[in-house]
């Protein structure tokens, strides 16, 4: 589709053409089909009005929003209700991560104390340690503290937040942490000397400077918890409670019987939202990425 | 850009307003409600705090759980120290985290350690004690003769529990499942019998048959020794003494079916076991040792299965990091030249997999590949019957497909964004040595791309390493190994076996389920151990 010749200004033969450039697009086209086609696939499934996995594979051969209509309205699987509960649980985590990031970021980046770089190594090593290792402990440990405190225990959102919450200092604050060495010192020493308190050039001066950075923990965070099956599942039990990820894959256990169209609709709209944040955020994103990796 | 605006705009706050006085009189008034402010959230929050605090001390109370109250109580003096000093001024900004990170990542990670060396999983979940009641509790029969005692069900707390008249006597005691029954003052009494007592809520009649399932359940020990029996009642009005036709014997530690004359002995197995190897089950939790990992190294129906597990494990994770490194520095090459039109969106498309929720596209890709009716076999290849998912080759082959997939966009940005830092006269110089293309980016290029990448790519092993959902949801692990004890299949990696040992299948069993996951710390921290040394990370901090 876009191999045909640019030129205009220098009169140029196929052959050196190709060569040049046009090699590079016969790579990228290819390989941008293989990257889209799944997610055209899953569109067109969507939009199928037929539930079965047969019927989906035609693409595009009849358009209709039956499936979606489906999805949302079946009482056996409340789509709507596990959309709602992921976007609590992911924005909740997602915003509170970053808080606790950031202050602990702050307190590493700006001041000098005794543990300082202990604590720095213990946040190194502890990300190499993802929760989802510690499942076994973390569902025991609910269960003990769900017979005490119903509202925190198993099969509650809170409980499943507080445990997401133990991986914030772990993932984020390094990635915090090199952001906030950027930014100038004389910052907070020219606030200081106007009297400002270490609260107030944090709040008022650092958090608006380390904006960009915010944004990508947020993004990562929020993406990494509505992607999270291992916890979730375990944790939350009603279909009531759960969230897309632990709903959906249950939805297609057995994909050769499961309404297929419903979960293509069900997984479109669950996709979205996410690929529109990240697409727009995406150039942070990358920078975020690669300068934390750089630095550990 | 952003750092000289906000010097910009410390200037423009200090520019002098009309008279001097005017400026004094504001910034005092703006630092004191400043002041008053941020004291009056931080009360607030505390109070919060403390509120929250003090209840979880009650309710622990309630329970008995006194290590944990102390912890409870000596975190919440800590939190309260270091929140109205005016030192520990770090300590403010880390407390929150920490306290996270040490009960629901590093505890959790330790205690993870610890089941791993117990026989902790079904028919092995709580204390000794707790499997003494409950198997006295599961062998109950009425006593025929046994008196009406006219109970009343009360509630303290969310527990249910018997207000209980005794017919004989007419002493009034109260008991939950377990507390035994205790002899209480005050109680209001209804003709002769007890119906309601400070501390405790009565249920009303239509409560009572709401919940009759639970009270059904509810089974009040007689006394402290459990050979006494339990009060239950069937109908919330009337209770009647049952024993249990097992007789427990603290002193020797033995358990006796009084119908068939069996002992069952403790033999420190964590089960009652019969002289001819019969446990009576639920037992109890108890530290085993290394037998899990014996028994993962001996049983041969677990040994074969581990060790596929591990080695796929690692082939899974060597594999994907090399395939989307490779696919994504190629594509990285390709795009490396200012002349190709339409760049910006071929990189749109290109990242699209990335973005999609990757626990969706594994969904999708395991719809896609199914053999009888997805869409590979049936549109792509013509109605061919190929067990992308089903055949122990092919399935891992598919799962690197997918992974190739989900991963190759990320280690493509990762690639560009590594070869725009590499600057231009380092190109300039290879050539003006007479060195080709693929000597300079062979002998220079990939050389300096790797320095930034490398440590990327040990954390995209590590990643993979516990890839679990792409895992789960596309093979499920299938297909499944035959002849073994656990459910495990020929794709499954370390992380989704010690899933389905502990959460799925017939038994849970966390111990074994633990014991595995230690084969992961391990790797791990060897991962971590080379990752630093190449590295330095830790060196660098300052």
């Amino acid at each position: 589709m876009t191999t045909t010749t640019p030129t205009k200004a220098r009169r140029r033969s196929f052959g050196a053409w190709f060569a040049d450039t046009g090699w590079r697009h016969l790579v990228a086209v290819v390989v941008s089909i293989f990257a889209v086609f799944p997610l055209l696939y899953v569109f067109s499934a969507s939009l199928n009005p037929q539930g079965t996995l047969t019927g989906s594979n035609q693409l595009f051969s009849a358009v209709g929003i039956d499936s979606y209509v489906r999805i949302l309205t079946d009482p056996q699987n409340p789509y709507a209700k596990w959309f709602l509960n992921t976007l609590i649980i992911a924005v909740v985590t997602g915003f509170v991560t970053v808080f606790i990031g950031a202050c602990a970021a702050y307190a590493f980046s700006r001041m000098r104390f005794a543990g300082r770089r202990v604590g720095l190594v213990t946040i190194v090593v502890v990300q190499m340690f993802p929760q989802l290792l510690a499942v076994v402990a973390i569902f025991l440990l609910m269960t003990t503290l769900g017979d005490w405190f119903p509202a925190i225990g198993l099969n509650t959102h809170t409980g499943l937040i507080l445990v997401y919450l133990g991986g914030a200092l772990g993932v984020n604050t390094y990635l915090m942490y090199g952001f906030f060495n950027t930014i100038p010192k004389e910052l907070d020493e020219a606030a200081r000397i106007d009297g400002a308190g270490h609260a107030r050039i944090f709040f008022t001066i650092i958090l608006r400077l380390v904006a960009p950075i915010l944004a990508v923990v947020g993004l990562l965070s929020f993406i990494g918890t509505v992607n999270e099956y291992v916890v979730a599942s375990v944790m939350l039990i009603d279909p009531e409670q759960q969230t897309l990820v632990v709903g959906l894959t249950k939805l297609v256990s057995n994909p050769r019987y499961a309404d297929w169209s419903a979960f293509s609709a069900g997984a479109v709209m669950a996709a979205i939202p996410v690929m529109v944040l990240f697409l727009f955020l995406q150039k942070y994103i990358v920078g975020g990425l690669t300068a934390g990796a750089t630095k550990g | 850009m952003s750092d000289t605006t906000a010097v910009e705009k410390a200037e423009a706050e200090q520019t002098p307003p009309p008279t001097r006085r005017q400026r004094q009189a504001a910034s005092i008034a703006e630092a004191a409600s400043g002041r008053i402010g941020w004291m009056l959230l931080k009360i607030v929050l505390l109070a919060i705090v403390d509120a929250i605090a003090l209840y979880a001390a009650f309710v622990l109370f309630t329970h008995h759980e006194w290590v944990v109250l102390a912890l409870v109580v000596l975190v919440t003096v800590l939190v309260n120290y270091i929140y109205f000093s005016r030192k520990a001024v770090p300590a403010k900004y880390l407390t929150p985290g920490v306290i996270f990170l040490i009960v629901f990542q590093v505890f959790t990670l330790l205690y993870t350690g610890y089941i791993g060396f117990t026989n902790y999983g079904t028919g092995h979940n709580g204390s000794k004690d707790q499997a003494v009641a409950a198997l006295m509790r599961s062998a109950q029969e009425r006593v025929e003769d046994s008196p009406a005692y006219p109970v009343t069900v009360v509630e303290q707390l969310g527990t249910l529990g018997l207000l209980v008249t005794d017919p004989e006597d007419g002493d009034i005691s109260v008991g939950t499942n377990d507390q035994p029954l205790a002899e209480v003052d005050g109680a209001t009494m209804e003709g002769g019998e007890a119906t309601a007592v400070d501390g405790w809520t009565s249920l009303s009649f239509a409560q009572v048959l709401a919940r009759s399932n639970e009270i059904e359940q509810l089974s009040v020990p007689f006394s402290d020794d459990p050979n006494d029996g339990a009060i239950r009642t069937p109908d919330g009005q009337n209770g009647y003494l049952y024993v249990s036709s097992l007789e427990y014997d603290e002193a020797a530690g033995t358990m006796t079916d009084t119908d068939s004359g069996t002992v069952y002995k403790d033999i420190g197995t964590g089960a009652f076991t019969s002289a001819d190897g019969e446990e009576l089950l639920p037992g109890w939790q108890i530290t085993v040792g290394f037998d899990n990992f014996v028994r993962a190294v001996t049983d041969e129906s677990i040994r074969g299965p581990l060790i596929s597990v591990t080695i796929w494990t690692f082939v899974f994770a060597l594999i994907s990091v090399a395939s989307t490194f490779f696919l994504g520095l190629l594509l990285a090459l390709v795009f490396n030249n200012t002349r190709m039109r339409f760049r910006n969106g071929y990189r749109i498309l290109l990242i699209l997999p990335y973005a999609f929720p990757a626990f969706l596209s594994a969904l999708v890709w395991a719809g896609m590949m199914n053999e009888s009716f997805g869409f590979i076999n049936q549109v792509i290849l013509g109605g061919a019957s190929i067990p992308w998912l089903t055949d122990p080759v092919l399935a891992k082959v598919s799962v690197l497909i997918v992974n190739l997939w989900l991963g190759f966009p990320y280690m493509f940005l990762v690639c560009m964004g590594a070869l725009q830092g590499i600057p231009d006269e380092v190109n300039e110089a290879g050539v003006m040595d007479g060195a080709n293309p693929w000597q300079i980016f062979r002998q220079i290029k990939l050389p300096l791309l790797l320095v930034t990448v490398a440590p990327l790519l040990i954390s995209s092993f590590a990643f993979n390493f516990n890839n679990f959902n792409l895992i789960y949801m596309l093979t499920n692990g299938g297909p499944r190994f035959d002849d073994v004890s656990i459910p495990v299949g020929h794709t499954d990696i370390l992380i989704s076996m010690v899933y389905k040992v502990a959460f799925t299948g017939q038994t849970r069993d966390y111990g074994l389920a633990s014991a595995f996951t230690i084969i992961i710390f391990i790797v791990v921290a060897v991962i971590s151990i080379i990752s630093f040394r190449k590295t330095k990370a830790l060196e660098e901090l300052n």
